[in-house]
């Protein structure tokens, strides 16, 4: 969480007189308990989740497991090697695609299109309905257009192509909700002064919106990290023994090798597959901290 | 293509990410010395796709493959037998794993993409169905019995009625998802048509989900590769099969001397003939075939009996004359 916020927030308390009864009634107990309740099942399963996965892969938690390629000769010399690089140029190939494009729809949405007119009305349903569109229809889409329509194939590009449609209406919402909080009064005392809308949207509007859309679009690509369906459905490679050198490259993802590593029957797999989730884990958790760096590093108050 | 060189500039600042991850790439495992021949030469890239119960074989082919030629590099996926035909049909891949022979309507539709291919049989699998350890009333099922299980629309939900014999014990039903080759497999040779089966049942393409159904329930019955109950042996029971001819114990001779019927069966490779033309698809299929007693053993799969072996090297022999 922001500390910023929080701060502003509390800022804004001190200001005014503290309003609270003598002693608690039942229900304003009731509900904080209900609160806690809420809480708890979240925190609860998360971190069991989290002492399950590390208490069986932590066995192979070693540099086994991202110097080394998948072994289905002997599991224990394996590792995901292929599969973690495969992920980072992936979800690296998404980001270049999908942030770009999904911002600048965000900024023609939210600054120039005219809300009244029934076209800009329809892209906004559009958009909506997307968000809630199956990943597995994204696969299908993937693989019939961009494989096999547009020719690229089994490849990274066309993977962050499939996963960058996918988490694009997310990526474009987030960002409107960040330039929509920017306050109108900044947009009007900018064009004020005699800036231009562009002016005004990049030294203005965009600086103060940083922190939102980076935060909307992390939680995209999270998400678009942990997906397996549309990559399986493009062909995705449980046995792969190289790295991706170019957008053109064969290449795997870490949830389709933990997939298949944890329905291969053997025990030793089990325990790889959970130290690839725990590796999943990290690079989501850095992820997200990069989120919370960049909304520290950049939020203002008005 | 042209998106492609215009991201060459993009993929810099990733690259080097990447290098900085991995400054020291060491290749796993050790030499397993059984080198196919010509070696060091051969480079470019073999895509294997397909059957899910091939997949760990050609997986240990191509790992064994790559480790004599360090210079090809072998892919293996797991689209399901039919996905995968549908892909080398496309054009896709350069062999395709399968665990039955190819259908009249895939062999169709490679025939209009003018995909033309090779098949060859290199190992053997069989299907176990497994009880609880706890059971103690049954040892053999016929194929009729199994049948009026597992038929579409079969009310059965109590050994009693399987055989009057039986005692009064409920019974929980296991069995592969339908996607996958097991269930094509199994309903084929049960009930007489592929894919036809009751749908009243726990449905999973985890083979262990159903080791740990079927042992954690008296009543439990469930089919899935040998290889999977050879790994838990101390959790279930295999049944004995009777195909007409007696009751067979599923095990290696009697999957390869073709007794266990009707749930022993042959698995294959089809690779493309145009791939065969390419040296390094060529190495891979030959080191295939040449290895494939080794290569089974390791993927712990039924390898081939002498006969078999002899088939295949013969199918191979007549492949090699083609191409000299």
């Amino acid at each position: 969480m922001s500390s910023k916020v929080i701060d502003r927030d509390a800022t804004i308390h001190q200001d005014a007189p503290r309003l609270k009864g003598k002693g608690t009634p039942l229900r304003e107990r009731v509900f904080h308990l209900s609160l806690w309740v809420s809480l708890a099942v979240a925190v609860v399963f998360l971190a069991s989740l989290l002492a399950y996965v590390l208490s069986e892969g932590w066995s192979r938690l070693d540099p086994r497991l991202w110097m080394n390629f998948p072994d289905y000769i002997d599991p224990t010399q394996g590792g995901a090697q292929s599969a973690i690089m495969g992920t980072v140029w992936v979800i690296g190939f998404t980001a270049a695609y999908c942030l770009p494009t999904g911002i600048l729809t965000a900024i023609y949405l939210e600054e120039y299109a005219d809300p009244d007119k029934w076209w800009n009305r329809a892209i906004e349903i559009n958009i909506q309905n997307l968000a809630a569109v199956p990943s597995i229809v994204y696969g299908i889409l993937g693989l019939g257009i961009i494989s096999r329509g547009l020719g690229f194939g089994q490849t990274v590009l066309t993977a962050s192509l499939t996963l960058s449609l996918l988490v694009l209406p997310v990526v474009i919402i987030s960002s409107r909700e960040a330039i929509r909080a920017v306050p109108q009064s900044i947009r009007q005392a900018s064009l004020a002064l005699g800036a231009t809308q562009w002016q005004t949207i990049w030294r203005q509007v965009l600086p103060a919106a940083v922190p939102g859309m980076a935060t909307g679009s992390i939680l995209a690509l999270s998400r678009a990290i942990g997906e397996a369906a549309p990559l399986l459905l493009l062909g995705g490679l449980t046995f792969i023994t190289f790295n991706p050198s170019g957008v053109q490259s064969q290449f795997t993802v870490l949830p389709i090798q933990i997939f298949n590593w944890i329905s291969q029957s053997r025990a030793e797999f089990v325990s790889l597959a959970s130290a690839a989730i725990v590796i999943l884990l990290a690079i989501l958790l850095a992820m997200n901290s990069v989120a919370i760096w960049l909304r520290n590093r950049y939020s203002r108050t008005w | 293509m042209n998106i492609s060189t215009s991201l060459r500039r993009a993929k810099a600042p990733l690259a080097l990410t990447a290098a900085v991850m991995l400054a020291a790439s060491a290749c796993g495992g050790a030499d397993a010395g059984s080198g196919g021949e010509g070696g060091d030469k051969l480079s470019g890239t073999v895509k294997v796709d397909g059957s899910s119960t091939v997949a760990p074989l050609s997986t240990v082919a191509a790992q064994l493959f790559q480790q004599a030629n360090p210079g090809v590099k072998v892919t293996v996926g797991t689209s399901g037998t039919g996905g995968g035909f549908e892909k080398f049909c496309a054009g896709e891949t350069d062999i395709s794993n399968a665990s039955r022979e190819i259908k009249d309507e895939e062999k169709a539709l490679c025939e209009k993409k003018g995909v033309k291919f090779e098949e060859f049989s290199v190992a053997n699998d069989g299907l176990s169905v497994v009880v609880s350890k706890d059971n103690d009333f049954v040892e053999c099922l016929t194929v009729e019995q199994l049948k009026k299980i597992w038929e579409p629309g079969s009310k059965v939900n109590n050994w009693n009625q399987v055989d009057p014999k039986f005692p009064n014990q409920k019974m929980d039903l296991f069995g592969a998802g339908t996607d996958s080759g097991t269930f094509d497999y199994f309903t084929d040779a049960i009930n007489g048509e592929e894919g036809a089966s009751r749908t009243d049942y726990n449905p999973s393409e985890d083979d262990n989900v159903t080791v740990r159904g079927v042992s954690g329930s008296k009543g439990g019955i469930g089919y899935f590769g040998l290889s999977y109950f050879e790994e838990n042996k101390d959790k279930l029971k295999a049944l004995k099969i009777d195909g007409g001819k007696g009751c067979v114990a599923p095990g290696v001779e009697t999957v390869q001397n073709g007794t266990y019927t009707p749930l022993g069966r042959q698995l294959f490779i089809y690779p493309k003939a145009s791939s065969l033309e390419k040296p390094e698809a060529e190495a891979f299929v030959e080191y295939y075939v040449e290895n494939s007693a080794e290569i089974a053993e390791k993927a712990q799969f039924v390898p081939l009996n002498a006969e078999q072996q002899k088939e295949l090297e013969k199918d191979l022999a007549t492949l090699r004359e083609q191409h000299s």
